[in-house]
């Protein structure tokens, strides 16, 4: 910015602004942000204490004429000696380990690739990014068919690359292919968008350091272990930190593919939380399940993020 | 740059390089490139085996989704074919009765997607500017309360939307959804575009208040124009948040607003989803969002991280 307007505007004293016509600043201030936090209030904060008061009880919204009674932590206690749960958080955990180890391994390579700048590689870099864009239940609805066991794309490609006949197996039957399933897909999205922040991660890495480890003669394996990869890290960590938190409450993508089967075993926490809501209309139990829910992500989420800035600081 | 750089990857690995990206483009295109494809086969066509790649492209799926249909009964042959669409679903055995729900739905997710929009981003500039021009009490604890109400699963937030919405008469209705909406996107609007609104030099503003401005005008003249390119950008985020969101739009709208998302997979035709018809409405539903994550490119990363890596 040398233009001389800028330098112009930079010469001008600080508190000429303060000389206000109209409105104080303060009153601008609250007038802005009003509207926000009142909208906020209605649809984040209003609901979430409601919905701490529900998980106290034995409402059900579907019998809005029932007395309701107070059970106390009852709720919560079922919920975390219920096996079931267990079952579920198991399945949710298995979803979110194998989703973020593929997108990061695949996202990370994709980006070091990338960031060779070969000829077209903005032109391929918005090709390959274009399908974590796209609505999550449109597109699982479409992966079932991919998935179909008889003329799917899948198990024919299967057949055609492992020679596996295509209809010996079925991803979304049972077998257990179930949980990889949606693992596949959600890779399938998401890899993209490791890759495109560990691409902003790598592109950060000015080029004189390279140069003087050049000078130094170290082994590119060696550049690679103590320039790139450090240095690419925070943003990888906050890839993971994303990746993490939108899995955890995985709803649209998996309700599309598998709606929880073949029996349980897709049932991710968030799924099975809107059986509980929507289905069996146990409106308290499943308000303390959401409670919990949310306090384990925003609890691992916390630890995480100090763990990054730790990190960041090094 | 100089003429030759230690650093510069040698010409081999820039090809091979090219080479590894080239193939998973194409392998992650192809479910997309099965989309837009399935929906220009014929029914048989779409279910055959090994899956055709070459076919007869046929408008079928399309037809069959702006329709609804019934059988051709033997004993009252229905009068003959006045139009082009007609006679597709007379080739099919088939005779249209009336419109499908596919367009009014369309419509739901236009109306609820752009009114969410505009508000999201009429209120979250407003709040946005004074977040960063303004000493706002609790700025930072506000900023983190606004990013961890993403934390909360949606059907968590969908149980007391649901009770509250049935208490006001909102539910079901495309005021209803916009506002949901709008609660969900504000957070990621205030965030982006202070950070957009960050990176406008304030000397401009107070260069304006010197000529005499008030601050509103300052505001109006000054850092919106400035401020264009990041509206804009936040506003295809929300827009494309609205466009393709699914859980609230499945548990809390019906008849009267519900969206495409949750009617798309409803597409049935005689035995199973009828395939052809629901590529289609994928594929209409599918390509606005293409055509803007194309857009909108230079800013995707910013958005997809809340401003967190700005590159």
């Amino acid at each position: 910015m040398h233009n001389p307007i800028d330098i112009a505007a930079r010469a001008t004293p600080r508190p000429v602004a303060r000389r206000l016509r109209g409105l104080s600043d303060r009153a601008i201030a609250w007038i802005f942000v009003a509207p926000t936090i009142f909208l906020l209030l209605a649809i984040n904060i209003f609901p979430l204490i409601w919905t701490i008061r529900l998980s106290f009880t034995n409402y059900a919204a579907n019998r809005p004429n029932r007395e309701v009674e107070w059970v106390g932590l009852r709720n919560y206690s079922r919920i975390l000696t219920d096996a079931d749960t267990w079952a579920n958080m198991q399945s949710t955990a298995h979803f979110l380990i194998w989703t973020i180890t593929f997108q990061v391994v695949i996202g990370f390579t994709l980006a070091w690739l990338i960031n060779r700048k070969f000829k077209g590689n903005d032109l391929l870099t918005t090709l390959i990014v274009l399908p974590m864009m796209l609505s999550p239940a449109v597109v699982g609805n479409f992966w079932t068919f991919l998935y179909q066991p008889q003329i799917g794309l899948v198990n024919y490609a299967v057949e055609a690359v492992a020679g596996i006949p295509a209809s010996s197996f079925s991803m979304l039957g049972p077998g257990g292919w179930a949980r990889w399933a949606i693992v596949i897909v959600d890779t399938w999205m998401w890899t993209p968008f490791v890759m495109l922040i560990c691409l902003a991660g790598l592109r950060s890495i000015p080029d004189y350091i390279y140069e003087a480890a050049e000078v130094d003669r170290a082994s590119k394996w060696r550049q690679f272990w103590t320039i790139t990869l450090p240095m690419a890290l925070p943003f990888l960590m906050l890839a993971v930190l994303f990746r993490g938190i939108e899995n955890f409450k995985m709803f649209d993508m998996v309700t599309l593919l598998t709606g929880g089967g073949p029996g349980n075993e897709t049932l991710l926490t968030s799924i099975d939380l809107k059986r509980e809501a929507f289905e069996k209309w146990r409106t308290g139990y499943a308000s303390a399940y959401a409670i919990i829910l949310f306090v384990t992500v925003f609890g691992l989420a916390s630890i995480y993020v100090k763990a990054l800035n730790k990190v960041k600081e090094r | 740059m100089t003429a030759y750089s230690i650093t510069e990857p040698s010409k081999a690995s820039k090809w091979v390089a090219g080479l590894l990206v080239a193939f998973y483009t194409i392998v992650t295109l192809l479910p997309l490139v099965w989309i837009i494809s399935t929906g220009f086969k014929s029914g048989p066509d779409s279910i055959s085996y090994p899956p055709k790649l070459v076919f007869d492209p046929t408008v079928e799926g399309y037809v069959n989704l702006f329709t609804s249909r019934t059988r051709i009964s033997q004993d009252a042959p229905p009068p003959p074919a006045e139009t082009w669409y007609d006679e597709i679903t007379r080739d099919q055995g088939m005779v249209i009765t009336g419109p499908s729900r596919f367009g009014e739905r369309f419509m739901n997710s236009v109306i609820i997607g752009f009114g969410s929009t505009a508000l999201s981003i009429i209120l979250g500039t407003l709040a946005a500017y004074a977040f960063s021009r303004f000493k706002v009490p609790l700025k930072d604890d506000l900023l983190f309360f606004i990013l961890s109400t993403r934390m909360m699963p949606p059907i968590a937030v969908a149980i007391p939307i649901y009770l509250m919405y049935r208490e006001l008469g909102l539910s079901d209705t495309h005021l209803g959804m916009i506002l949901l909406y709008t609660g969900v996107n504000i957070s990621l609007a205030v965030w982006l575009l202070k950070g957009f609104i960050d990176e406008i030099p304030r000397e401009y503003e107070e260069a304006a208040l010197i000529d005499g401005y008030t601050r509103f005008q300052a505001f109006r003249k000054v850092v919106l124009p400035q401020a264009a390119t990041g509206i804009a950008s936040t506003a295809i985020f929300c827009l494309i948040f609205a466009w393709n969101e699914y859980a609230f739009a499945v548990l809390l709208t019906s008849g009267n607003a519900q969206t495409a998302p949750p009617f798309i997979p409803t597409i049935i035709g005689t035995g199973g989803q009828d395939w052809p018809a629901v590529a289609a409405g994928a594929t209409l539903f599918l390509l606005p969002v293409m055509v803007f994550t194309i857009l909108l490119r230079k800013h995707l990363l910013r958005g997809i991280t809340f401003g967190a890596v700005r590159k």
